[in-house]
């Protein structure tokens, strides 16, 4: 995969160019709108917050959510391309169900998960007060691990965020054509050696996307973390705002978050390096898999079973134990209108999401070699970002706008505007772009390292322009990337809290703002009939998208 | 692809933008999170005609919303659990002065804002729970919880809960700075595990035996009589309860309350909701709809709360209390209490 690609023709002429140019950068302005707000709050106070943090709690802050990042990270790489690896590369019974299967913890919110298991493992649980009468063993007279810990949140964060590894990493391997793997092995390369040298360098920009991915939700988590009182950096910023009433502090500190995810960012875009791996694009060779056997089989249905039961099937079973008599009526209207205002605002955001990350992840590869990654990077930097900061980010500039706009309204007209964006879906679909996009831009980015650039030099040697190219080689090539990128936006948007709680519409309520609720009044068994509701909401394109993604490349 | 599903969305989203503010409705900004509180206003609107809408969200990043809409701020009222964001609201300006006879005469003095900014209109009490059977001499006062004698016994949720740091600023104003660092340092050593779970989870901990002492708001004790609640109410016979500070100063209160919008578009209806609030039907509903204990004085109350008993409430300044919140956020860091 060295060969030498053709560079891709730069400066493009033509408006559909340009325009492309003009979106990208409108979109990477807007994604930088909350974090100059949050940048000017911070400039608002003094570091007397801060100080304080850093004399007392902040070491253990910031080591906590060093030590869960350093977990989820391994956790979902092994877990998301062990799993990937297996049912693309294998065929082992039942590996269709599982190829669809392994996606669907995605669907949970990790504070959902946190619930059931919660709810089985601590003290009063189910499985501790069995053991203590088996065993006569008195209440404080053994050791149990204490599912509210640093360990117990690194595993209900992968989870619930290994799917995406597993997502990228499966949509890389499927795109990949076997003719390099098979070189590698006609080289004396066995199975093993081939992936590590071979198919997982060409899938590395997906992989590492996936885990970029799984770490940026991880340091912006405050749900989980909050309900096991395991305290990280995002404690120390919602503490500063809530309690110190400090939110020059929070920004702040939400200023160190963003150069921390942006120092990840660039580590492992310079580990990649100038390597660049495409395949040559021409007719896909499927890879013969290699058909496991006895023993062999047995292990590979038990690796891929173990996150399908952990992740879903029997916090499933325990939520709905929990929700049964819980006096929650999934069919009255409330439930159908909180069921109605989820859909519409997650397929709006996540159609939205991928245009906008189709438009910055094409115009990176055509726009100006310089400049034309920036709308790219400054996108993905909302992801590492807890909601609320971004919510209320977003909600200084458009009330402002709002308010000016009325002003001059009242002013010129003597009719006034009121606030036409604040309070519209407008502005939380907004957030939701700004907060998601770098999960779209990963999932597309991942597809579209893997177009050689020959064939973009091709398309535009028969006369196509770089839209043209866009639409008529890219996008057919990409689909199931942009799936791919569809799903995850999708069903994020349907677990988002922080953002939806506060931006939302009067009346507004979601799915995930009932399960809040109820959660926040300590009714757990009611919170998990909302949780279900979103997880058996978010299955459905999760199974559909599944099967399309697999038939798209067969 | 682009066009075709742009455009069509785009008048999606146009059509569903616009927020309905007719004449004859309230807006409701409230941190309240109990999913019971439909009936309440519902009751109303059937009352008064009055449509209620409403966003529930966190009581910081309302103020926020409302300080950024400013001027147009669709915000009638403002409703919290808890007083020190009533009183941070306040400072933030986002609230207004009403002139009402009927809240006047309804809400005791100490329940209310000296200018009139905010009034209260439901407490719970953060009170003391023991396990009657290991636990034979239980806490009198908040001050024994840190009494080394109960080391390894109580169980208290984290530092982050909006509960326990007004509960600590409440030591703060009563005995001073030094003294409540002092004590929640002796609490901190006396813990019998790290700080985890609801209040709710403290009472189970009783149960399960994990805990000897608990500290919990009466409000998920009540709830536990009135309804079934997982591993508390099978089992509640074995949980003790102690009104604490009953030969000083009283037991500690959380209060949920309300205040005007300072621009308000619907100023009359804003005063209306507040003085239904204090009206006897809602009083009731408080305690019976939702195990609060009501602030008006001669309520209805509901049997499971008042099953509680009667006791003394402590009557310190609630303004003095949220002052001293950022305080004791400090001492929880600097004892190092999670």
């Amino acid at each position: 995969m060295t060969d030498i690609p053709a560079p891709i023709p730069k400066s493009p002429k033509g408006t559909g160019a340009r325009a492309l140019g003009v979106i990208a950068w409108g979109i990477g302005l807007l994604c930088l709108l909350p974090m100059l707000a949050v940048a000017l709050a911070a400039l608002t106070g003094g570091t007397d917050t801060v100080a304080h943090l850093l004399d007392t709690v902040m070491a253990r802050y910031v080591g906590t959510t060093l030590a869960l990042v350093a977990l989820v990270a391994i956790g979902t790489f092994a877990m998301g391309v062990g799993a990937a690896w297996l049912v693309t590369m294998t065929r082992f019974p039942g590996v269709r169900l599982f190829e669809i299967a392994l996606v669907l913890p995605l669907a949970f919110p990790a504070y959902v998960l946190a619930y059931a298991y919660t709810h089985i493992l601590d003290h009063p649980g189910i499985v501790q007060s069995t053991l203590r009468a088996v065993t006569g063993w008195g209440p404080r007279d053994y050791w149990f691990p204490e599912i509210r810990s640093i360990g117990g949140a690194a595993v209900m964060l992968i989870l619930v965020l290994y799917p995406y590894v597993y997502l990228l990493a499966r949509a890389a391997f499927l795109q990949q054509s076997s003719a390099a793997f098979l070189a590698a092995r006609t080289l004396g390369h066995s199975a093993w050696s081939a992936f590590w040298r071979v198919s997982m360098p060409m899938a590395r920009p997906a992989i590492a996307g996936g885990v970029l991915l799984a770490v940026m939700e991880t340091i912006a988590d405050f749900g989980t973390v909050a309900y096991f009182s395991v305290q990280t950096f995002a404690t120390g910023i919602y503490t500063s705002w809530f309690t110190m009433a400090d939110r020059a502090a929070a920004a702040q500190l939400a200023l160190g978050l963003l150069g921390f995810s942006l120092a990840l960012a660039l580590l492992e875009r310079s580990q990649r390096g100038q390597a660049r791996y495409h395949h040559a694009g021409k007719a896909h060779v499927q890879m013969p898999p290699a058909s496991l056997t006895g023993l062999r089989a047995g292990l590979a249905m038990l690796l891929c079973a173990l996150p399908v039961i952990l992740g879903f099937a029997l916090p499933v079973g325990v939520l709905v134990w929990m929700g049964i008599g819980s006096g929650q009526d999934l069919l009255s209207q409330r439930y159908m209108r909180l069921i109605a205002n989820s859909l519409t605002l997650a397929s709006v955001a996540a159609l939205l999401t991928v245009l906008a990350a189709i438009a910055i992840g094409f115009y990176q590869r055509v726009g100006h070699v310089a400049s034309g990654g920036l709308p790219g990077h400054v996108a993905r930097l909302g992801y590492a970002v807890p909601g609320g900061v971004i919510a209320v980010g977003l909600m200084v500039p458009f009330a402002s706008f709002d308010n000016a706009l009325d002003s001059w309204m009242r002013d010129t007209f003597d009719i006034s505007t009121g606030l036409l964006l604040t309070g519209s879906i407008w502005v939380l679909v907004m957030a939701y772009m700004i907060r998601f996009l770098a999960a779209a831009l990963g999932a597309y980015e991942g597809g579209q390292s893997m177009v050689h650039t020959n064939m973009d030099a091709a398309a535009r040697s028969l006369g196509q322009s770089p839209v043209q190219t866009l639409r008529r080689v890219h996008l057919p090539i990409l689909t199931p990337s942009l799936l791919t990128a569809l799903l995850i936006v999708f069903v994020d948007v349907m677990k988002e809290l922080p953002a939806t709680l506060i931006m939302r519409p009067f009346n507004y309520d979601t799915l995930a703002v009932q399960a809040y609720r109820l959660a926040s009044d300590e009714r757990l068994d009611g919170a998990a009939v909302p949780s279900l509701v979103i997880l058996a909401v978010g299955l459905l394109p999760v199974i559909l998208i599944c099967r399309q993604v697999g038939r798209s490349t067969r | 692809m682009t066009r075709r599903t742009a455009v069509p969305l785009a008048i999606a989203l146009v059509a569903t933008a616009g927020t309905a503010l007719a004449e004859g409705d309230v807006n409701l900004y409230s941190s309240r999170h109990y999913d019971t509180d439909e009936q309440l206003y519902q009751e109303f609107t059937e009352q008064t005609g009055i449509t209620v809408n409403r966003i529930e969200g966190k009581a910081d990043e309302l103020v926020a919303r409302m300080q950024a809409e400013g001027r147009n701020s669709p915000a009638d009222v403002f409703i919290t659990v808890d007083t020190s964001r009533l009183e941070r609201a306040k400072d933030a300006g986002v609230l207004q002065s009403i002139d009402s006879e009927v809240l006047e005469a309804a809400i005791p003095a100490h329940l209310q804002d000296s200018d009139n900014q905010w009034f209260g209109f439901s407490q719970r009490s953060r009170i003391i729970f023991f396990d009657k059977a290991t636990v034979t001499e239980p806490p009198a006062t908040y001050a024994d919880l840190a009494d080394p004698k109960y080391k390894g016994l109580v169980c208290i949720r984290s530092s982050t809960n909006t509960y326990n740091q007004t509960l600590l600023a409440s030591i703060v104003t009563h005995e001073g700075e030094e003294a409540a660092r002092a004590w929640a340092q002796g609490v901190v050593d006396n813990m019998a595990r790290e700080p985890q779970g609801g209040d709710t989870d403290q009472l189970r901990g009783i149960v399960s035996g994990e805990c000897g002492i608990a500290v919990s708001n009466t409000y998920y004790f009540a709830r536990a009589i009135r309804t079934e609640v997982d591993g508390v109410s099978a089992e509640r016979e074995k949980i003790g309860w102690v009104f604490p500070n009953q030969d000083t100063t009283g037991a500690h209160m959380n209060l949920s309350g309300g205040g005007v919008a300072v621009n308000a578009p619907n100023r009359e209806n804003a005063i209306k909701f507040l003085e239904y609030l204090a009206s006897p039907s809602a009083q009731k509903y408080f305690s019976a709809g939702n195990d609060e204990y009501p602030a008006v004085a001669d309520a209805e109350m509901a049997p499971s709360i008042a099953s509680l008993g009667d006791f003394k409430a402590d009557e310190v300044s609630l303004s003095d209390v949220a002052k001293n919140i950022p305080t004791a956020q400090k001492i929880f860091d600097q004892v190092g209490w999670k």
